[in-house]
């Protein structure tokens, strides 16, 4: 168990706490998952990577707390409007600073968009391996991507960063 | 090709574009990455959109690196919850060795020596039934009356006490142990199964990603041991297997 936590435990906060926004709940919710593994270590059936495993029981966790704290409703429209000690994106994109902007309006993503996006360019996951995390058709995996990553040009354009693209 | 990738744009995004973010992460089959290869080489849109994409990549990694880990006492929290939890549930197996331990007890004295008569019966007509068959089928084979093949195994038994056989010169003291490094794609079950199929269990993670492995609950003598490491060596999963204190 100290192996499987020592090799998991950073990525599985992290996503966590992308998830849920609040590194307190994310600190429970690591203990949460890996108490799960520990009780249903035999349910594992070896068809997809640990860290599969792990990412869809930390999602389906994240879930729940938000559920129960009824947040679900806010995360889209919060997302904007949550408050960072960092320069907004407008300041960010004065300096001309396009990486800095750019990490700003990824957490401006709604929740689905931010899990996405994090799945696969932080996580490094397949398209097969997003589809088993989060339970969709790998075909909606790739056009929930696609439409998270215009949504994000979008921020950037509001922001004043033009990319190019779209 | 570039009025078709800003049509795309406008339009529904094609199946290549849907799978740029995946060839930016390596994490594409060998043919759809040499598909999106070849469109990128094909379309400059969809190469400017690579670049983008690119960015995101980078940005995306550096705000998750960001983010730092949790706390140490998060997992004083978790292996605390570990040690509060109740005792794991014992093997199907056991459940089943207990049950029919149980029954047997809940048996009068009269009735468990009538059900043991009738099973010691069964077994002899078993061995009997057994023994006619072994006859009937054993080949006919020219023997003289000077050679016996049980012989010598005879005598050394009658030499070697019954119990355990002293140990050997070249046997080791303790079960035979090993640093192993797992394959980076080893799953969780590959590597359950290979430690039951060894009898192994591990005694603890050393540094460098290897595990210290025993094997078995009994010595072993160095070929023996030598011979478990050469076969660990060869299986898939199995990077690296060097002999451990």
């Amino acid at each position: 168990m100290q192996v499987l936590y020592g090799r998991h435990h950073v990525r599985v906060f992290r996503f966590g706490l992308r998830l849920v926004r609040d590194e307190q709940v994310a600190e429970d919710l690591i203990s949460e998952v890996f108490l799960d593994v520990w009780r249903q270590a035999g349910k594992f059936e070896g068809r997809s990577a640990v860290s599969t495993w792990l990412l869809a029981i930390t999602r389906f966790k994240a879930l729940s707390v938000l559920r129960r704290r009824k947040d679900a409703e806010l995360e889209d429209e919060a997302a904007n409007a949550i408050e960072d000690t960092a320069d907004d994106p407008e300041v960010a994109t004065q300096k001309r600073d396009t990486s800095e902007a750019l990490r700003k309006c990824l957490t401006g993503l709604s929740r689905e968009h931010r899990e996405i996006v994090d799945l696969v360019y932080y996580h490094e996951k397949s398209v097969e391996e997003v589809a088993e995390i989060v339970g969709i058709p790998e075909n909606t995996v790739k056009t929930r991507l696609f439409y998270a990553r215009k949504k994000l040009a979008e921020l950037l354009k509001a922001a004043g960063v033009e990319r190019g693209w779209p | 090709m570039m009025a078709l990738s800003k049509k795309m744009l406008e339009q529904e995004p094609s199946e290549i574009e849907l799978l740029l973010p995946w060839h930016a992460t390596g994490t594409l089959n060998a043919r759809d990455a040499r598909r999106v290869e070849e469109a990128l080489a094909r379309d400059p849109e969809l190469a400017k959109q690579y670049t983008v994409i690119r960015e995101e990549y980078a940005a995306t990694v550096h705000l998750n690196e960001s983010l730092g880990g949790p706390p140490p006492r998060a997992m004083l929290k978790l292996f605390a919850a570990i040690d509060a939890e109740p005792e794991r549930k014992p093997s199907a197996w056991l459940t089943a060795r207990v049950r029919m331990s149980d029954f047997f007890a809940s048996l009068s004295p009269r009735t468990l020596a009538w059900s043991a008569s009738l099973a010691v019966l069964a077994l002899l007509l078993q061995a009997g039934v057994i023994a006619v068959m072994v006859a009937k089928n054993q080949p006919a084979t020219y023997e003289t009356a000077s050679l016996s093949t049980n012989e010598p195994e005879s005598m050394t038994r009658a030499l070697v006490p019954e119990a355990a056989p002293p140990p050997r010169a070249s046997e080791t003291a303790a079960p035979p142990r090993a640093l192993v490094r797992f394959a980076p794609d080893a799953r969780m079950a590959d590597v359950t199964a290979l430690l039951d199929s060894y009898h192994a269990q591990i005694l603890d993670g050393a540094e460098s990603g290897m595990f210290r492995l025993q094997f078995g609950g009994r010595s072993m003598t160095s070929d023996e041991a030598a011979a478990l490491l050469a076969r660990l060596q060869k299986e898939k999963i199995v990077s690296l297997a060097v002999a451990a204190p």
